[in-house]
């Protein structure tokens, strides 16, 4: 089910549909779409090994939360297809890139779009913050900075069983406020996980606006290649530069690839937003109409008829 | 119909914290989610970013605590007590620092789900000494918080609403009261935060059925009154129900049992609330529902007690507010 489609072809799909979910509801996380969008689309198309999901192309509703009077429990990872040893494994750490994460799934045909429809409403694993059970999803990432350690264990936990699938956490950069970020890395390293792999959406960007004015972070490589991991920085919207950073020798410690990106990349109008690029709801009509036609356009597709 | 107040905590916070430079406002990358971002662009001498780090900001808040210093931290609730747990007991609990802790979106007020429901954290604080928990039910609750909770001597936890608020009551809180809602004589409800609401929404149902409903809101939880509690209870025939916007273990209910346990009282007690699980994402109204922590679900309890059914339905309730998603009062879709 692989490389039917260009990873290109992929981001833009997923920006055309968290751009129409947006617009039909009068918001959403659009800019996570503009700068992770090659990021999933790489991963999901061509990076991760993946085998056929296990759950239906239509997401069945909330099954409950994990209790031992709940036999029916289970997580959303089935989209990502079954646990074997060969395969990889994918976090989403921050949880409110499920809409793009969602858009992803159906762009690389393991969900059925009717999923996107389900988004947010009452009753749905389908949620806003993707919650374990929500397609794609292994464990619960809405408490931002636990991914990273959760991946490290997994990882090791697969070294262990000799399993030779990947374990791959997909970050955002404000997770690096956490000083638990920072102790999964001393970990990984210092247990030598390097079949532990990350790719961080740096965006520069977090609830309150600009990273830089809410809480400098500094020389991001630099910082983890001191805590002892191996570190590349890339354009995160070069899909060729992924392809070569995933190959850089990291033996003995995991790989971490920082993704630099623009929060509003291929939606330039977006820019009237910054530096408040979080969450996006349009203010006024007038604002949702302009931005409506503007995206459209750079997305090559009409207009979203948001009216009904 | 009720009159809403569309962001309370934001115009009462900085009347409150203007001119007392010991105040501070301190945010967790959640300040407009907290209302307290028009606050940091007018008073930005007032206003310290720490970012998205939890930890750091808890202890750090203690070191303010220890310069004298009486900080306001604005974050979801849940955020500042999971994670850094250890860091409130340690560097404000035990101290006794004066630290107001200003938690946003309690319980399944939020359709983050698990990660951003707190819903154990009454119980938590119930059982950390030198802590003083306080709950606003209603926009004038919320436009008091600041005022109470920097009356105290100490740590205090508040549980605040935000966006667009009902008002329910026209006098602020005073720490250490409770507000008596009707005082009849069958059956107590004990109530707090949204859940007051809840059960002003049955009253004319339950009135109808015959029923003589003594209602008391809980602003205050710790310290707690125990004395005028037990006056109610007797003053009542059949038992008492509490709902809460939390787990029933540990919180209001369990207050309620322990007051009544440690009284020797004999009467029926019916809580109702998040029965030993955690929640997921969804609207407020759907999870209330969901979850039986509405009118419908109080009612099931007062009928628990009295052993018959009243034949109440959603349609005899007065009308529910539905809180829009995408409502300009909320800075994201939380
Ligand atoms: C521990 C924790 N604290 C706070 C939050 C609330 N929160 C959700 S997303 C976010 C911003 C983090 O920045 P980033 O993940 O880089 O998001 P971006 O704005 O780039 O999408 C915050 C503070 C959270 N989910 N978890
Ligand atoms: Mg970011």
């Amino acid at each position: 089910m692989r490389n039917k489609k260009t990873s290109e072809e992929v981001a833009l799909g997923i920006r055309r549909r968290v751009f129409e979910h947006s617009m039909r509801n009068n918001g959403g996380y659009l800019s996570q779409a503009c700068s992770a969008g090659e990021q999933l689309a790489w991963l999901y198309n061509e990076e991760l090994k993946l085998g056929d999901p296990t759950l239906p192309m239509i997401p069945k509703p909330f099954e409950g939360v994990p209790s031992a009077d709940n036999p029916n429990y289970h997580t959303g990872a089935g989209y990502n297809g079954p646990f074997e040893p060969q395969y990889d494994r994918l976090f989403i750490a921050p949880a409110h890139y499920a809409l793009v994460a969602y858009a992803t799934l159906i762009e690389v045909g393991r969900m059925a779009p009717e999923g996107l429809e389900m988004f947010n409403k009452d009753g749905s694993s389908v949620e806003m913050i993707g919650a374990e059970h929500s397609p794609g999803m292994e464990v619960h990432n809405g408490t931002l900075g636990i991914g990273l350690s959760t991946g490290a264990g997994l990882a090791y936990g697969r070294k262990l069983k000799g399993e030779p699938g990947r374990t791959w956490v997909y970050m955002s950069d404000g997770e690096v406020q956490e000083g638990q970020t920072w102790e999964a890395v001393q970990a990984a390293s210092f247990h030598g996980i390097d079949n532990l792999y990350a790719i961080m959406d740096v965006n520069q960007q977090q609830c309150d606006g600009a990273m830089d004015s809410v809480m400098e972070v500094g020389d991001l490589k630099a910082k983890f290649q001191n805590f002892g991991a191996v570190c590349v920085d890339i354009d995160g919207h070069d899909i060729n530069a992924m392809r070569d950073a995933v190959n850089e020798p990291h033996d003995g410690k995991p790989l971490i690839i920082l993704a630099n990106t623009n929060p509003f990349h291929s939606m330039p109008i977006l820019e009237e937003r910054f530096p408040r690029l979080h969450y996006v709801r349009f203010k006024s009509e007038d604002e949702r109409a302009r931005m409506n036609v503007s995206i459209a356009k750079d997305l090559g597709v009409e207009p979203v008829d948001y009216s009904h | 119909m009720v009159e809403m107040v569309s962001r309370p905590y934001a115009s009462a916070f900085e009347k409150f914290a203007v001119g007392k430079p010991e105040i501070l406002c301190l945010s967790a990358d959640l300040t407009s989610s907290c209302e307290v971002d028009g606050f940091r662009d007018r008073h930005p001498d007032q206003f310290l970013s720490l970012g998205m780090a939890e930890q750091n900001m808890m202890s750090f808040a203690g070191g303010l605590g220890l310069a004298g210093f009486r900080p306001f931290i604005h974050t979801f609730g849940v955020f500042m007590y999971r994670r850094p747990y250890d860091q409130l007991m340690a560097s404000i609990a035990y101290p006794r620092r004066k630290v107001r802790l200003m938690g946003f979106l309690p319980g399944i007020t939020t359709p983050g789900g698990m990660t951003h429901q707190s819903i154990e954290d009454i119980s938590v604080m119930r059982s950390i000494p030198n802590m003083t928990i306080l709950e606003t039910g209603d926009a004038t609750e919320v436009e008091s918080i600041c005022e109470a909770a920097d009356s105290i001597d100490g740590p205090v936890w508040c549980r605040v609403l935000r966006g667009s608020v009902p008002r329910l009551f026209d006098t602020p809180i005073k720490v250490g009261e409770m507000r008596v809602l009707s005082e009849g004589d069958d059956i107590l409800v004990v109530t707090s935060g949204i859940t007051t609401e809840e059960a002003m929404r049955a009253r004319s149902a339950l009135k109808e059925a015959g029923l003589s409903i003594r209602h008391i809101h809980l602003h205050t939880i710790k310290p707690f009154d125990h004395k005028q509690l037990l006056d109610h209870i007797g003053s009542v025939k059949h038992g008492v129900v509490t709902i809460e916007n939390h787990v029933t273990e540990g919180g209001v209910g369990s207050l309620v049992a322990e007051t009544m346990a440690d009284a020797g009282v004999g009467k029926r007690l019916v809580r109702l609330g998040l029965k030993d699980t955690y929640a997921h994402g969804g609207s407020r109204a759907y999870l209330m529902r969901y979850y039986g922590l509405d009118a419908l679900a109080l009612v099931g309890g007062i009928e628990d007690i009295m052993g018959q059914k009243f034949g109440i339905t959603e349609e005899d309730m007065e009308a529910a507010r539905v809180d829009d998603v995408h409502s300009l009062v909320k800075a994201e879709a939380l």
